[in-house]
């Protein structure tokens, strides 16, 4: 993937990721606020494509924008050659999607 | 005019005077890489620049000292050095803002390779103009009328703005990016490019764009400002940079047509040129 697409999938990722992280962290208040239960928290995420669309999305976005800048720290901090800061980027952004996709379908799938 | 003093007073008030001059202590880097502080003195002068100090350390002391300048006068930006771990250009700066103590230092420039004692191998700098696409192509001929360029214009202003730059490279000594990140196009060379994309009268403007965003290219800046901090002429390559970053983000949503439209032809000549 050329720097330029990169650059602009990083950008456009932090775009995204932005009004995400508001309303995730709005969320996490109402429901200590709120005083919810686990249970109660997951009988409203279970089957709620809503919700499964929100956070498939937020997995998405922090899988492509955290390992680019991951990548652009080790080329610039380590010795690595940036073929190798490049790989190491990518296992972790199947790493991210991974444990992400599937704290996601934890929630969202019906018990 | 008033009568000259009696003879016999005059050399006893002056006396402590002219024995006793000021002196600079000057430390300058001897060598290359490997090399080594020497120390100097010369007599502390009023108005006294860096540079005129380097040269009468040569003059006086050191024959072989090995520096670089020509126009002392701002313009030709060849006599950037180090001075007191700061980046500068010598033939404008004066002796009274940077000394400390009665003492300065003076070294290369850094993150390039120094070849003998205050001279550095720029080549990779300049290299490094041609790889961010800054070669100016035009699109019209000789027998054409010059272009009519509306100097109001937003994108001649952000030119404007970027084009004074004399390549001392003190920008690319003050940039810490440059100093992680060997393929790292620096502030000057992006800067220019960011001159030349703005240029309606440029033919490549989709190429310099591209060049300017690609591998070591604007993307790597950090927005940290040293360069901004310490160009000699006031130039912000910060500013540039951020300029290119908005071009390349936009250009990437939305085919900019304008800069597309470079002449086949042209576009090869540009990868042509010699890096
Ligand atoms: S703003 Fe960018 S180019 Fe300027 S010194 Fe900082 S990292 Fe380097
Ligand atoms: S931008 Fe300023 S510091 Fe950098 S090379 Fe040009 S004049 Fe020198
Ligand atoms: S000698 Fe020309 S800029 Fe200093």
């Amino acid at each position: 993937m050329s720097e330029r697409t990169l650059f602009a999938a990083q950008r456009l990722s932090a775009l995204l990721l932005g009004p995400l992280v508001l309303v995730h962290l709005a969320l996490i208040l109402y429901a200590v606020q709120d005083g919810l239960t686990a249970s109660e928290i997951l009988s409203r995420t279970r089957g709620s494509a809503g919700w499964a669309f929100f956070y498939g999305l937020f997995v998405l976005a922090a899988a492509v924008h955290a390992p680019i800048g991951l990548r652009n720290v080790l080329a610039e901090w380590t010795p690595l050659p940036p073929r190798a800061a490049g790989i190491l980027a990518a296992l972790f952004a199947a790493l991210l999607l991974v444990l992400g996709a599937r704290a996601v379908l934890a929630v969202v799938v019906p018990a | 005019m008033h009568a000259p003093a009696p003879k016999t007073l005059a050399p006893k008030t002056l006396a402590p005077k002219t024995l006793a001059p000021k002196t600079l202590k000057v430390r300058i880097w001897r060598g290359r890489e490997e090399g080594s502080f020497c120390s100097y003195e010369v007599p502390a002068r009023d108005n006294q620049t860096v540079l005129d100090v380097v040269t009468e350390v040569q003059r006086r002391h050191e024959p072989a000292l090995a520096y670089r300048f020509a126009c002392r006068v701002g313009v030709c930006g060849s006599c950037a050095m180090t001075v007191n771990g700061v980046p500068r250009w010598t033939c404008r700066t004066h002796v009274a803002k940077v000394a400390e103590a009665g003492a300065i230092t003076i070294e290369p420039l850094r993150n390039m390779p120094r070849i003998k004692d205050l001279a550095c191998d720029m080549r990779g700098f300049f290299d490094k103009w041609q790889k961010a696409g800054g070669r100016f192509s035009g699109t019209a001929t000789r027998a054409e009328p010059p272009a009519k360029v509306d100097p109001a214009n937003p994108r001649r202003r952000a030119a404007d703005a970027a084009i004074e730059c004399i390549n001392c490279a003190v920008c690319y000594s003050a940039c810490d990016v440059v100093s992680w990140n060997e393929a790292y196009l620096g502030p000057a060379a992006l800067n220019r490019a960011w001159t030349v994309v703005n240029d309606e009268r440029h033919a490549l403007r989709r190429t310099t764009l591209d060049l300017a965003t690609g591998e070591g290219g604007c993307g790597n800046c950090h927005t940290q400002g040293s360069c901004m901090r310490h160009c000699p002429v006031g130039i912000s390559p910060t500013e540039s940079i951020a300029g290119l970053k908005r071009m390349s983000l936009l250009s990437f949503l939305v085919r900019d047509r304008d800069a597309a439209e470079a002449p086949a032809g042209a576009r090869a000549e540009a990868e042509e040129a010699p890096a």
